[in-house]
């Protein structure tokens, strides 16, 4: 066992580090690569129950700090999706992102993947979805709970929540989350939504006109939402919001996340940054003496 | 930053019924020859090809064929218009050896075009297959003879040159001569086939493939390739024989927007 082996709702994981919903992840292909590189764990792009071409162009622009995006869930649907599960590798755990507009649907997409992932994260914050799905599920606690508990009701493989932080109080949403049986909580999804306007036309650039902030701009406001959750919530946390290198997962350890999830920050590094942030975390542990991961989880509430 | 960076179309050249190249100023850096630009026209995004790169009179060129909705309205516009441009991306042409074949058919002539300028232009022997479904489709003949590469042109029709597909031409250029290595865009069927070929003359080769693009900056995955999962935004969309070797979905499929697979037939 290496320092940096951990043990998530049971399912063990090499080391803490996941690749992020959204980010590559919607073929088996993109998804062994991620665990080539260095991911303990991938999750993969959220999909629904019908195929989804998402928004048209330009659904991603950069802005300072990040990225913000407009994709709109395009995915090829559950039926297609399972034969990509189907093909994974299985070198490291895997976790299926679902989305939907009501717990039917979710419960419908998480039962007919159960036997192909390890877990499942629900995708209740998606900032820019349509049709009932995404934040608009994820900022009312009731309904938050009402399909988390359908989910739970519905499949025996570990489910993560995924929160957005654009609500008033994330606590809430979560200690909701984790009443109706979340097993563990993911927190930031994309922050917002934002927007950025061409200055010679005037134009919104995203066809939508708005869409998720993502990259390292967003890192602050998630390291406080996990903080915040930790104290009142005693499920474990995925962190994941701009995380760039290895101090940004030592800050969300500290803050109280058990693992991370990296996304934005591929287009910066490219795969490679699994590697990087790796060695700088198992050289950082090794210098300071730590024998395990759990030991840093929290340390910033001593 | 990858944002859309606001140019006026400089002028505008007819090259066929169906294609024409759209010139702008802009500052050349390393553009290379096989990358591609996100062209957005304020309705939508999709990546081109560079046609023309011109470091004296920063210049460069993005030839576009009129087959949907947004190369319509690209069509549509005239010089003075506006048009947003984000790149260069991707991974273009690597230039090599002192002999080399370039193929290009159909809108694959584009980034062909470009190449076998910047080749010729520093001393490398370019031979140009130039594929066309009937003679007026041919593209860019003036530009090749100009650069000095030599031009071989065929037409499905047989209207100009050889009558068939450029692979026959192709292949009939590589027993007449020796080539240090070959690059090629087009259909991906006739690249499959051009890559067999490529194979049992055991010449080294590039080949630039096109996958439904979305971010083009490396995140969405919407170009990613089985089986190794690369982005052909990224890692692409040029690659050589060894590498797509590797690609196990070359000439057999590809994605819609959706993620869903078409056979390529």
């Amino acid at each position: 066992m290496t320092i940096l082996e951990i043990k998530l709702c049971g399912i063990k994981m090499r080391n803490p580090t996941m690749l992020a919903a959204g980010i590559l992840g919607s073929t088996a292909s993109s998804l062994n690569w991620a665990a080539r590189s260095g991911a303990g764990a991938v999750v993969t792009k959220s999909f629904g129950l019908s195929p989804n071409k998402g928004y048209a162009n330009p659904t991603t622009v950069e802005v300072t700090g990040g990225v913000i995006n407009a994709i709109g869930l395009s995915n090829p649907g559950v039926d297609n999706f399972k034969d990509e599960l189907l093909k994974l590798n299985k070198s490291v755990p895997a976790i299926a992102s679902l989305y939907g507009a009501n717990p039917e649907e979710f419960s419908e997409i998480a039962t007919r993947v159960e036997g192909l992932v390890d877990a499942l994260e629900l995708n209740v914050s998606c900032p820019h979805a349509i049709g009932g799905c995404g934040s608009a599920i994820g900022q009312d606690p009731l309904l938050t709970a009402e399909i988390v508990g359908s989910v739970k009701k519905s499949v025996k493989i570990p489910v993560f929540v995924k929160l957005t932080p654009n609500v008033t109080d994330i606590v809430e949403i979560a200690l909701h989350a984790r009443d109706a049986g979340a097993d563990a909580l993911t927190m930031i999804n994309s922050l917002g939504p934002g927007m950025r306007i061409d200055i010679e036309t005037g134009k919104p650039i995203l066809k939508n006109k708005f869409g998720g902030l993502s990259g390292p701009a967003i890192k602050p406001v998630a390291i406080r939402c996990v903080y915040d959750v930790f104290d009142s919530v005693d499920i474990p946390i995925i962190g994941v919001g701009g995380i760039r290198d290895h101090e940004d997962v030592l800050e969300f350890l500290y803050a109280g996340a058990s693992c991370v999830q990296i996304g934005t920050s591929i287009m910066y590094e490219g795969m490679d940054i699994f590697g990087k942030i790796l060695n700088g975390l198992e050289r950082f542990m090794d210098e300071k003496g730590y024998g395990s991961v759990d030991e840093l989880v929290g340390i910033a509430h001593k | 930053m990858h944002v859309p960076k606001i140019v006026k179309i400089k002028r505008i050249i007819e090259e066929s019924p169906t294609v024409k190249t759209f010139i702008f100023d802009w500052e050349v850096k390393n553009e290379i020859p096989g990358q591609f630009m996100m062209v957005w026209n304020l309705h939508d995004e999709k990546p081109m090809s560079i046609s023309m790169i011109d470091p004296l009179k920063n210049e460069i060129g993005i030839s576009i064929k009129n087959i949907g909705e947004f190369t319509g309205q690209v069509h549509e516009l005239t010089p003075g218009d506006k048009l947003g441009l984000r790149g260069p991306y991707g991974r273009g042409f690597h230039i090599a050896g002192s002999k080399v074949l370039a193929v290009g058919g159909g809108i694959g002539m584009a980034p062909i075009v470009a190449f076998s300028e910047e080749a010729s232009r520093i001393g490398v022997d370019v031979h140009v297959v130039s594929a066309a479904s009937t003679m007026n489709e041919l593209l860019f003949d003036d530009r090749i003879q100009r650069s000095r590469s030599k031009l071989l042109t065929c037409t499905d029709d047989g209207s100009h040159g050889l009558c068939g597909f450029g692979t026959d031409l192709a292949e009939k250029a590589m027993s007449e001569d020796d080539y240090d290595m070959i690059v090629s865009c087009g259909p991906e069927i006739m690249m499959k086939k051009l890559f067999e070929m490529v194979e049992k003359f055991k010449i080294p080769a590039q080949f630039s493939l096109e996958r439904y693009m979305k971010c083009g900056m490396g995140l969405c995955g919407q170009c990613c390739v089985d089986d190794l999962g690369w982005r052909v935004c990224v890692e692409g969309p040029v690659f050589w024989t060894d590498e797509l070797k590797m690609i196990t979905e070359f000439g057999k499929y590809k994605r819609d927007s959706s993620g869903v697979k078409h056979s390529i037939s």
